[in-house]
């Protein structure tokens, strides 16, 4: 850890001290550790659904996760929808970063309008987005009625699932163009330039040079996205399908609401929430590796 | 620059134009929702603007929707504003503070704290939701804007990045500070706080549409109309029971409820890219 030379020793700054760290960490003791340890202590319990009486099972509550199809299909359906979600933005977002990074003209303008949807929280895009799907008369319901395509989400699990990897999708673009353009313009031109005249085309300049050395923030993103798909999208799915139909869009986090909130099933939930926070702090951990790894080069 | 081709200009600000133009569709199309009366969009929608913009504004600010409970808009954004500006001041005044005691002042129990502070990075409420639910209902939290703001506020980033930003004050200011016998909470005030004025202004402009933007947690912890934020209201809007949805006005209440972040995110757009990239650093 990083010190300053100089601090303040003095025993009579000690309080001053304690009063200026004190409300962090009250805040986070009660509504952080307290909380995540119930919820690791809870995943070993059974409760009934009064809160009346609980039991200690052990493990069996994420045996019991992991030995039903919900669970299973549950994860499958985070899989695909994180997949889709991190490839699609970050694509779309690096393809606009890519030609916005060049001295257009009307570049301030293009840049303006791809930060709008950092703005829009997700359950707003999915509502916007829904509306435009909207199996009675939304605008892209029309739009595919005239090629043919028959398209209600609220029947075909498919067809929701697509729709809130698109609003999902669309809202995180910002995020991914903006860290994307500024990774592009740390590159040096020089380097982009000694290859033109050695006469390597726009695409093979980005393949050898600019994609490799973007590689840093391309890793970054990765994770910021994988955790945005997994937790910041219960907005988007709990507004636009509630999970369904037939919980074709019912995602882990959503999971854990419904488990919790609705089935009031909390050893099952608490065991969920556990499992959550591993992989957020598996994935934080690759975060750190990948921070050393940056400062090293 | 490397490119000066004319095709190759032309196809950049093509591909350009086609990635705007998906940015700003579903905004178009819900403007243009929003300024028809509710007949014209039970058939296919509307691709051009209808004359009843003001009409279904005022509509809904005053009365809301009647189909999901009629609360009044007006209402719902205050209390989102009331919950963005306390949690962005919050997170600020106890990161801030927080930092300041870890980089200034030498105790026991310094690291450990770094450290439990640092933990916390990166794990959202939604994970634990179930557990912190509970604490704020034993707090007696539930319906109150205390309820809505506090649990948010904790946060290790913005601890890290003030941390990040005391280190690099020289050591000369504290030294000239403390030969003037300046006391520890004179060089906070007059000299740590005004230097972090750009930081904190970033870091507000991120945090004010982080809390404006929640979703789960006053879905939870809301139960009386009269708390709801906006945002977390526009579900039930869509969600009506044995209803059809009012589409213009939900498109009206959706495009009220994005407007405050986006007004922060365009005209503050310097301040946004500083407070979100360094943020994450």
């Amino acid at each position: 850890m990083q010190e300053k030379r100089v601090v303040f020793v003095k025993p009579r700054t000690f309080w001053l001290a304690v009063a200026f760290v004190l409300p962090q960490l009250l805040v986070t003791a009660i509504f952080f550790f307290y909380p995540a340890g119930q919820a690791i202590l809870g995943s070993f319990f059974m409760e009934d659904a009064f809160g009346t009486s609980r039991m200690f099972v052990g493990l069996s509550n994420y045996e019991t996760l992991f030995t039903s199809g919900d669970y299973l299909h549950t994860l499958k359906v985070t899989g695909v929808f994180s997949v889709a979600v991190v490839l699609v933005s970050m694509g779309f977002a690096l393809l606009m970063a890519i030609v916005a990074d060049q001295a257009l003209s009307g570049a301030r303008v293009y840049k303006s309008i791809a930060v709008i949807p950092y703005a829009v929280a997700p359950p707003l895009a999915g509502v916007l987005w829904l509306f435009l799907f909207n199996p009675s008369g939304g605008a892209m319901t029309q739009l595919m009625a005239s090629f043919g395509i028959t398209w209600n989400y609220r029947l075909d699990g498919d067809q929701a699932l697509l729709l809130v990897i698109i609003a999902a999708s669309w809202k995180q673009i910002s995020y991914n163009f903006l860290f994307f353009l500024a990774g592009l313009q740390a590159i040096p031109k020089s380097l982009v330039e000694a290859a033109a005249i050695d006469g390597a085309g726009f695409w093979r300049r980005f393949a050898t040079i600019v994609f490799p050395l973007l590689s840093p923030t391309t890793f970054f993103l990765l994770v910021v996205n994988t955790i945005y798909s997994l937790f910041e999208t219960f907005g988007i799915v709990h507004a636009v399908t509630s999970g369904g139909p037939a919980k074709a869009t019912e995602t882990l986090i959503y999971k854990v609401y419904s488990d919790g909130f609705i089935g009031l099933d909390f050893g099952g939930s608490s065991a969920q929430s556990v499992i959550l926070m591993l992989m957020v702090v598996a994935l934080t951990f690759l975060q750190f590796r990948f921070i050393e790894k940056k400062v090293e080069y | 620059m490397v490119e000066r081709k004319g095709m190759h200009r032309i196809v950049s600000h093509l591909i350009l134009i086609l990635g705007c133009a998906l940015v700003l569709l579903p905004i178009y199309i819900a403007l243009v929702a929003a300024s028809h009366e509710a007949a014209a969009l039970t058939g296919d929608t509307p691709l051009w603007f209808g004359g009843r913009l003001l009409e279904n504004l005022s509509s809904v600010l005053g009365h809301g929707l009647q189909a999901a409970g009629g609360a009044p808009v007006w209402r719902m954004l205050l209390n989102s504003l009331f919950m963005a500006l306390g949690i962005a001041g919050g997170k600020i005044a106890i990161s801030l503070t927080a930092a300041f005691a870890i980089v200034y002042f030498k105790f026991p129990g310094r690291g450990l704290c770094f450290f439990l502070i640092f933990v916390t990075l990166m794990l959202p409420v939604e994970v634990r939701i179930v557990p912190t639910f509970e604490v704020a209902s034993n707090l007696h939290l539930i319906d109150s804007y205390v309820g809505l703001i506090l649990p948010l506020i904790a946060s290790a980033t913005a601890t890290f990045l003030y941390r990040q930003f005391f280190l690099t004050i020289p050591e000369e200011l504290l030294e000239a500070a403390r030969i003037d016998g300046a006391s520890p909470w004179r060089f906070f005030k007059d000299i740590a706080l005004p230097l972090s004025r750009t930081n904190t202004a970033a870091l507000f402009v991120v945090t004010f549409i982080y809390g404006w933007n929640q979703y789960l947690w006053p879905l939870l912890v809301t139960n009386q109309e009269s708390m709801y934020t906006v945002v977390m209201a526009i579900q039930r809007m869509v969600n009506v029971p044995d209803a059809p949805v009012e589409w213009n006005l939900v498109m009206m209440t959706a495009l009220l409820a994005l407007l405050p972040p986006l007004l922060v995110v365009l005209c503050m757009q310097q301040l946004f890219i500083k407070g979100l990239i360094e943020q994450e650093k």
